[in-house]
């Protein structure tokens, strides 16, 4: 699966599509191949923060959780509550199915995360 | 598929069986109750308002039918009286036959843990001899029966050593666990309000000396350390490993899992390790039962002794008693005093074995592991070439490269009429294979198994697909887990009419 | 050895395929100065016929044959023969945890069977597949309310067995989870006007024992009244599980950890028995223990796997809901198959049968001494006060009578002075409870009352769960 070239990407496997001061959140292809059948998404509610790089939620699979980092610092104002009862999408449409929405406290942030040309040729090598 | 090759196991019928819910119907009884001996009385009266109105639907069966469904349903397992488990660090002996008629013995099995102490001197008298005997194996000073399970002994061997780090000025903040542990020593440090920090293994799979001296500092309590490991490998530096913490004031902890490698052979008392716990479900013969229940005996040195819980066991002019009297003590861990039946059980194991037994217990058992690792090598990858104990670890990277994982081997091995090994654990060997076939598995079992896994081996390249979508032989294939996890299904419900 | 199926000769070629001398060499991986050259100083190998001889002398000493008038957490019930019998099936009790589904579906099926039967009995929607016991089964819940919650203050009644609230404190004592307790009124119930003042927002949960420690019936709804205003979790223990076949089952709670040894488990002097956390449906992730779960195998046949792992420590380690691994897998297997001898009627008949003997008891008792706590309803268990110390009374029933009286309650609740929890179940007869009320001496006229803050008396045995 090819990685979109309009989001960002952090080493810990997650995705991030900027629109304005609104940053839209999910896990790459990778990271849900990795995991396996995903069974349970944990998601902080909207309103908590986020601070970049330390985690804010985790994903199941049967065998594993992974934990999720935030590739930036923000406010949440959306999560998404389909990954609740449809965890699936995340394995059938990783790069579709959002986690979380955050209005961005530090746009400079982006400038230290992974292009997807940077991001392919990183997980390239964990390979 | 090629089963006529298969020499351990066949097929034959098994029964089906449903739920026992699904033969329930009013009116069957397996019960008959006896006349009572005083005035019957009112429930509503007697209860009021906190009468139960609607009684629990449980199954209204005869005795036939549930002499039938626990049948048919044993049936269906794989245990030890089988075959062979090749499980790592868990041990699966045989289960002895003497344990079980002792333990039911009325007086032992019908003695309530409250009942006087004049007229409980047989139950604290096993547990005094069971006491005594494990401090003599492991080396220690002082024991405590009182944790139900290997994790609980854990539980209660951190707390000692906080309390006593307390005890001395400063509990200290964090706990060393090396990469190679088994899940429940980090679970524990964290119960105990320890943050846990990793410890690296070096390339012969011990731990990494100059990394511990460099993590080993006044906020670190001690380290968690299995040893052998769940490698299978002795840890040889364990007189420096135990020096280091020593000299910066920590204590050596040591999880009691392999012990199987060391009874009656090594005493972790010798070595330097201050507190452990033992696993009787695991090294003396009590039975897993389907994952329980267990016994995590904690046994420690002097300097921890006054923590322990309480009660402990006094003797006083021949007469034995629990003493309450603990001012140190972590308090309980549990009610009561123990899975007791388990305490019978093992001292039972240890009669039955005498000194010479359990030496020779111990040798067969790391005459198996060296046995079966000796065959297997060249079959599969052997990731560390240090020389292993009880158990030793393959890993899969030969047969993933042909599309095949440990799991999938593990699985082709139920067609081979065994329990597989343990899958994908210890975390440091990507793919591992960690193989415990124990002393009690004559030759002929080991070679039967051996076999079957150079077979596996072969299949991987002549027959991938066999081995991939294994196991073939059983009631049920491969069991959906998604689904169990996504929609969890934890109880039957009566259909809706 | 008869446990070891080795010959010398095969000893030999095994070596020999290894390419060993000598089975030294396969422990010289220990340091020289660790290895033991002597044999370990433990009693010399007995032959089959030496220990059962051994172990019969111990049970002997341990008295058997004795009427029991005792519970106070352990409950003497009648193990139906079949139990034993089926268990000791090597198909059950040698079998591993259930790891690998597809040849332990036995073990999987019967863990769902259980329960469920746990849900039907508590009321609850989900209960695992069991805790070590009832006191890890109630420290175990509480830590639960505290996750669910993220709350760090817990609320003990009094009246909750004292090992199970001496555990919890263990427990919770690392966890940065402060306990309180509430006292407990002249009818034996807890406060309600001093569990309002102590419920603060800080409290994750409130435990209640019903029917508590006294064998008293708390007034469940009413707690969870007052519990759930403030915003915290209800935990309800119960020690006589036997009790669920005729007492409302806790409804209103959020979590209930019991003890399931009443149903079919050998009273074992402490040991092993099998608690149980069950819940509803919104906290499953947050349940300690294993789960056994529904599900298909490939070709859409019924099956049963271990499910929600995640939360269990071989996964997520460091940050799993318990460290507990090994469970009281073959003691749920006994309480399933007794609650499936009794079923329906007969667990409630039976529960019938305990109302009674513990009524004639308590009329047959309380003729001797004072009876407390008579303003709540109760099960098979009541607290009588004795002129004479309870101590004296007890050794003297055992000693004279063969008898196993109450439990003198002194040294955990000083202020009651001479009195000791009783219990009659459908095994004591009424022989033994008429020998008891014979053998307690006259009460003198006016009797005693427990008052609620009255002085402590003197502490005999030294131990006590103080806050």
């Amino acid at each position: 699966m090819a990685y979109p070239p309009e989001y960002k990407y952090t080493k810990e496997h997650e995705w991030i599509a900027v629109e304005g001061e609104t940053g839209t959140i999910g896990i790459t292809d990778f990271a849900q191949n990795s995991l396996g059948d995903i069974v349970f998404v944990e998601l902080p509610k909207a309103g908590s923060t986020l601070t970049a790089g330390k985690t804010f939620g985790t994903v199941e699979s049967v065998k594993a959780v992974s934990d999720l980092y935030a590739p930036v610092s923000g406010a949440i104002v959306a999560v998404n509550d389909e990954l609740a009862t449809a965890p699936e999408k995340v394995n059938s449409n990783p790069h579709g199915s959002w986690m979380v929405k955050v209005t961005l406290t530090n746009p400079a942030e982006l400038a230290g995360l992974l292009s997807a040309a940077d991001y392919e040729k990183f997980v390239a090598e964990e390979q | 598929m090629s089963s006529k090759d298969i020499r351990k196991a066949g097929t034959h019928i098994s029964q089906n069986e449903g739920l026992i819910f699904e033969h329930s119907s009013p009116g069957k009884k397996a019960f008959r109750l006896r006349e009572l001996d005083v005035p019957s009385v009112d429930a509503a009266s007697e209860l009021g308002s906190m009468l139960r109105t609607d009684p629990a639907p449980l199954p209204e069966v005869s005795e036939v039918e549930i002499v039938r469904h626990f049948t048919r349903l044993s049936t269906w397992n794989y245990a030890v009286d089988h075959g062979m488990y090749p499980l790592g660090s868990c041990t699966m002996k045989y289960n002895p036959r003497v344990n079980e008629a002792v333990a039911r013995l009325d007086g032992i099995a019908g003695a309530h843990p409250y009942q006087p102490d004049e007229i409980s001197q047989g139950a604290l008298r096993i547990m005094k001899a069971l006491s005594d005997q494990l401090i003599e194996i492991t080396g220690m000073d002082a024991i405590t029966l009182q944790p139900a399970a290997g994790a609980h002994g854990e539980l209660t061997g951190i707390l000692l050593m906080r309390a006593y780090l307390e005890s001395q000025g400063n509990p200290r903040k964090r706990v060393l666990i090396p990469d190679s542990a088994h899940g429940t020593n980090p679970a524990t440090a964290a119960m105990v309000g320890y943050e846990v920090e990793n410890l690296r293994s070096n390339e012969r799979g011990m731990v990494d000396l100059a990394a511990l001296e460099a993590q080993m500092n006044d906020e670190v309590a001690g380290l968690m350390l299995t040893n052998p490991n769940t490698l299978g490998i002795f840890d040889e530096q364990i007189a420096k490993i135990a020096e280091i913490l020593h000299r910066k004031g920590g204590l050596l902890y040591m999880d009691g899992a392999n012990m199987n490698a060391l009874v009656a052979k090594a005493r972790p008392g010798d070595f330097g390790v201050d507190v452990m716990h033992l696993n009787l479900h695991k090294t003396f013969s009590t039975p897993h039962g389907g994952g329980g229940p267990g016994s995590g005996p904690v046994a420690c040195k002097r300097h921890l002794e006054p923590f322990l819980p309480k009660p402990v066991i006094a003797e006083e002019n021949g007469e034995l008693r629990l003493d309450y009297d603990r001012p140190h003590s972590i308090g309980r861990v549990r009610a009561f005093f123990g899975n007791f039946g388990m305490f019978v059980r093992a001292l039972a194991y240890i009669m039955a074995n005498g000194p010479d037994g359990l030496r020779q217990t111990t040798e067969d058992a790391v005459l198996n592991a060296n046995y079966v690792r000796k065959q297997l090598e060249g079959t599969f990858e052997l990731p560390y070439s240090t020389p292993t104990m009880h158990e030793t670890v393959f890993s899969d990277k030969l047969q993933s490269k042909l599309g095949l994982r440990t799991g999938d081997i593990a699985k082709r091995l139920i067609d081979y009429g065994f329990h597989p090994y343990t899958v994908s654990f210890p975390m440091v060997v990507n793919g591992a294979m960690m193989i415990e076939p124990t002393e009690s598995e004559p030759l002929e079992e080991l070679d039967l198994f051996i076999d079957a896994m150079k077979a596996i081996a072969r299949e991987a390249i002549e027959e991938p697909e066999l081995v991939k979508n294994a196991p073939h032989s059983t009631r049920l294939q491969r069991l959906d887990e998604t689904a169990a996890a996504r929609k969890p299904v934890l109880r039957w419900k009566p259909e809706e009419k | 050895m008869r446990y070891l199926p080795k010959s010398p000769a095969e000893r030999r070629q095994m070596l020999d395929a290894i390419g060993a001398n000598s089975i030294d060499e396969l422990f010289a991986p220990i340091p020289a100065e660790f290895r033991l050259n002597h044999e370990l100083n433990i009693p010399r190998q007995m032959a089959e016929s030496e220990i059962v001889e051994w172990f019969r002398a111990r049970a002997a000493e341990n008295g058997s044959g004795y009427q029991m008038l005792l519970g106070a957490g352990a409950y003497n019930h009648y193990r139906p023969l079949v139990i034993d019998s089926l268990i000791s099936r090597g198909e059950w009790f040698t079998a591993y945890t259930p790891y690998q589904p597809e040849i332990a579906q036995g073990t999987l099926q019967a863990i769902f069977e259980f329960q469920t039967m746990i849900c039907e009995l508590t009321g609850m929607e989900v209960a695992n597949a069991s805790m070590y016991d009832g006191s890890t089964a109630a420290a175990e819940a509480v830590m639960m309310a505290m996750r669910i919650t993220g709350r760090h203050h817990g609320i003990l009644a009094r009246s909750v067995h004292p090992e199970y609230r001496e555990v919890i404190a263990t427990y919770a004592k690392y966890q940065g989870l402060p306990l309180s307790e509430v006292a407990f009124t002249e009818n034996g119930r807890v406060d309600l006007a001093a569990l309002d003042a102590a419920i603060t927002d800080q409290t994750a949960c409130v435990l209640i024992q019903s029917p508590n420690f006294f064998g008293t019936i708390e007034d469940v709804a009413a707690v969870a009244e007052v519990v759930h205003a403030k915003g915290a979790l209800l935990v309800v223990s119960i020690a006589e599980a036997l009790s669920l076949a005729i007492v409302r089952p806790p409804a209103e709670a959020d979590i209930v950890s019991m003890e399931a040894q009443s149903f079919g488990v050998p009273l074992s002097y402490g040991g092993p028995y099998a608690g149980v956390i069950a819940t509803r449906e919104k906290f499953i992730r947050q349940i300690p223990g294993r789960l056994a779960g529904q599900t298909v195998d490939r070709n859409g046949k019924r099956g049963f796997v271990l499910t929600l792992s995640t939360r269990e420590q071989h996964i997520r380690r460091e940050k799993a809901t318990s460290n507990i691994c090994t469970n009281q897998a073959l003691v749920a297997l006994m309480v399933n198959i007794y609650l499936d001898v009794y079923g329906r009627e007969g667990l409630r008949g039976l529960a019938e049968q305990n109302l009674a003997k513990a009524a004639y008891a308590r009329k047959a008792l309380g003729a001797r001494g004072k009876l407390l706590f008579e303003g709540a309803p109760r099960f098979n268990e009541f607290v009588l006060q004795t002129a004479e110390d309870s101590c004296e009374l007890s050794h003297r029933l055992a000693d004279k009578h063969k008898i196993v009286g109450g439990l003198p309650l002194r040294k955990f609740y000083p202020e009651l002075g001479n009195a000791a929890v009783w219990c009659a179940t459908e095994l004591t007869s009424r022989e033994a409870i008429d020998t008891a009320a014979s053998e307690i001496s006259q009460a003198p006229a006016g009797g005693h009352a427990p008052a609620a803050g009255s002085a402590a008396l003197p502490d005999l045995a030294g131990s006590e769960v103080k806050r």
